[in-house]
């Protein structure tokens, strides 16, 4: 089963798993990954020492680590995408990891899990935060929703199908985070909430200038630089007035009929 | 990241209890600063204590003052209607901080006590007095473009990175704190940050166990003539270079009242008070504005990478006192 050049499983290496169908990516993912760290011994660790260099990566685990982590787990009630879900909780992991790491709801990104790029972005209460930075056990009784719960396969969320008909994205890697920033920020303004670009605090409303729209979404990073595109799917669906987009695919005429 | 132990606290008397008991604590409301830290080994806690639900969550009118419970989000903060009315100059400094994701996590009282960004600091490779007490300032001879020009020590030469306290500063606000035992200070807004000193470690004058509970802005005659200027190497999402906060009260052309705060220049938001006090009674002109900026950065004293921020400092002050004149459209 194993292929011993590649470490992967070969039946696996089909395109059809590589293919954007986000059910079997993640399986192909998860079932490499488990490939992978079977190298490692994994079962060699312990649960708690496990989620310890889960926790903290490069390093070993102290003795009064362990010693405090012992009786420190902790008992999370998460609602995540209307969804109930309790899990058994190192203090350190942050929401990101629980969802990345425990739920396997990986659409969250994790980019540079500092608070500086954005991609982990998620809505707790309605309001976008910064997953990487806020510890899982702080969100019990809040309402959180990650990318999977704004839209499905067949019925996409407005604002993505406004990011894939003006091509908001390349490699697609802060996407879920700049969707969710986005819908966020519909409310936002929605609510008459200002921007330092705003001119006058009381007149925050109505229809966001791109000015605007660059500033509100500046905490999501975009490392293709796909920002024109980005802007120009958040002022459609904020606006409600539909734009051409752009961008065009240029078909040969015979290559369609060959 | 190291093990720590995470309790909540249902009321402010049970999370300084527990701050009293336990020394090597630290307070989480937003965790924007702290969990980075955290995650970077610079801060160790042995305790979190979650301060999130601990009822410090209104802003309302106290007499003449306007009080921001320390828990309030600095989004909230910025877009509230007491806040928008009295103190526009505090609504546009939060909201040139940071990202909306990040406004929308941190707290009032965290803004406060949130640590420099110098890279000296960030980096545990590097000596810093700060982090590490009796190390060396590796900023101090090292890359300073981004640090202090007023105010610093040979054992520190880092600058506050908020925002939000320039405004505050400016406001003549106090800041209201409470021990493990229950009582109550009240700390004017401009000593509670300190200058580095022989103490780097120390940024503020909080006392062991101590938590913020609310901030305190008086009322003022302001509202229409401030403004909050930063410049930065990037349009947003990004530390101020130099950032100032003005305001002015004004009778027809002169000037009766002037406030003046710097900020990324000093290791706390840095109030301009011998230009403030040049400003009253003078004609709010330009070349009043040029003389004023000048004596505000007359002191400074710039590092080997940052003369630059003297210069910017100046026309800074000029540009927002201008901005302020007019009612923020220049």
């Amino acid at each position: 089963m194993q292929n011993d050049e590649t470490g992967v499983p070969e039946e696996l290496v089909r395109l059809e798993d590589l293919s954007i169908k986000g059910r079997s990516r993640r399986t192909f993912m998860a079932q490499a990954t488990a490939g992978g760290l079977s190298v490692f011994a994994l079962s060699l660790l312990t649960e708690q020492e496990a989620a310890a260099q889960e926790a903290m990566p490069n390093a070993a685990v102290r003795a009064d680590d362990a010693d405090i982590m012992a009786d420190e787990f902790l008992e999370v009630r998460l609602n995540i995408n209307g969804q109930e879900e309790t899990l058994r909780l190192d203090p350190r992991v942050t929401l990101l990891d629980a969802l990345r790491e425990h739920l396997q709801t990986t659409g969250t990104k994790k980019g540079c899990d500092h608070g500086q790029c954005g991609a982990c972005t998620v809505m707790i209460d309605g309001r976008r935060v910064l997953s990487c930075l806020t510890l899982a056990a702080t969100c019990e009784g809040r309402e959180v929703t990650t990318i999977e719960g704004l839209g499905t396969e067949g019925r996409l969320h407005p604002m993505q199908q406004a990011f894939i008909k003006h091509d908001a994205f390349q490699c697609g890697y802060c996407t879920p985070g700049q969707i969710c920033s986005a819908v966020a920020l519909l409310k936002e303004a929605e609510e008459g909430q200002a921007s330092y670009v705003t001119e006058n605090l009381d007149s925050a409303w109505g229809d966001l200038s791109d000015e605007e729209i660059r500033e509100r979404m500046s905490g999501n990073i975009c490392r293709c630089g796909a920002y024109p595109n980005i802007v120009k799917a958040v002022a459609e669906v904020q606006s409600g007035r539909e734009t051409a987009q752009t961008w065009n695919f240029h078909v040969k005429v015979d290559e369609v009929q060959a | 990241m190291r093990a720590f132990k995470y309790t909540r606290a249902d009321s402010v008397n049970e999370a300084t209890e527990t701050a009293g008991q336990k020394s090597n604590s630290k307070y989480l409301a937003g965790g924007t600063n702290l969990l980075d830290l955290m995650k970077g080994d610079i801060e160790r806690p042995d305790v979190l204590i979650d301060v999130n639900r601990l009822g410090m969550d209104e802003i309302r009118e106290v007499d003449q003052e306007i009080i921001l419970g320390a828990g309030v989000d600095n989004t909230t903060t910025a877009n509230h209607p007491l806040v928008k009315e009295n103190f526009p100059l505090l609504s546009q400094a939060i909201l040139s901080g940071a990202s909306q994701q990040i406004r929308n996590m941190a707290s009032n009282g965290g803004n406060l006590n949130q640590r420099t960004r110098c890279a000296y600091f960030y980096d545990t490779a590097m000596p810093c007095n700060k982090r590490q007490p009796g190390t060396g300032c590796g900023a101090r001879g090292g890359l300073n473009r981004m640090h202090a020009i007023f105010g610093w020590s040979e054992k520190c030469v880092a600058v506050h990175p908020s925002d939000m306290c320039v405004a505050l500063a400016a406001l003549d606000a106090s800041v209201q704190v409470v021990d493990p035992q229950g009582e109550i200070r009240i700390i004017p807004f401009t000593q509670y940050h300190r200058l580095p000193g022989d103490q780097p470690e120390k940024d503020n004058t909080l006392q062991p166990g101590e938590l913020v509970k609310a901030i305190a802005v008086p009322k003022n005659r302001m509202a229409d003539h401030s403004y909050y200027l930063k410049v930065r190497d990037r349009a947003s999402y990004a530390f101020a270079l130099v950032s100032v906060a003005a305001g002015l009260e004004l009778d027809g052309k002169t000037i009766k009242k002037a406030r003046l705060a710097l900020g990324g220049v000093a290791h706390k938001p840095w109030r301009a008070a011998q230009a403030e006090e040049y400003l009253v009674g003078k004609q709010a002109t330009d070349e009043v504005f040029g003389l004023a900026a000048e004596a505000a950065l007359s002191s400074a004293r710039p590092l080997e990478h940052n003369e630059f921020k003297v210069n910017l400092g100046t026309r800074a002050i000029v540009r927002s006192l201008q901005k302020a004149r007019s009612g923020g459209v220049v």
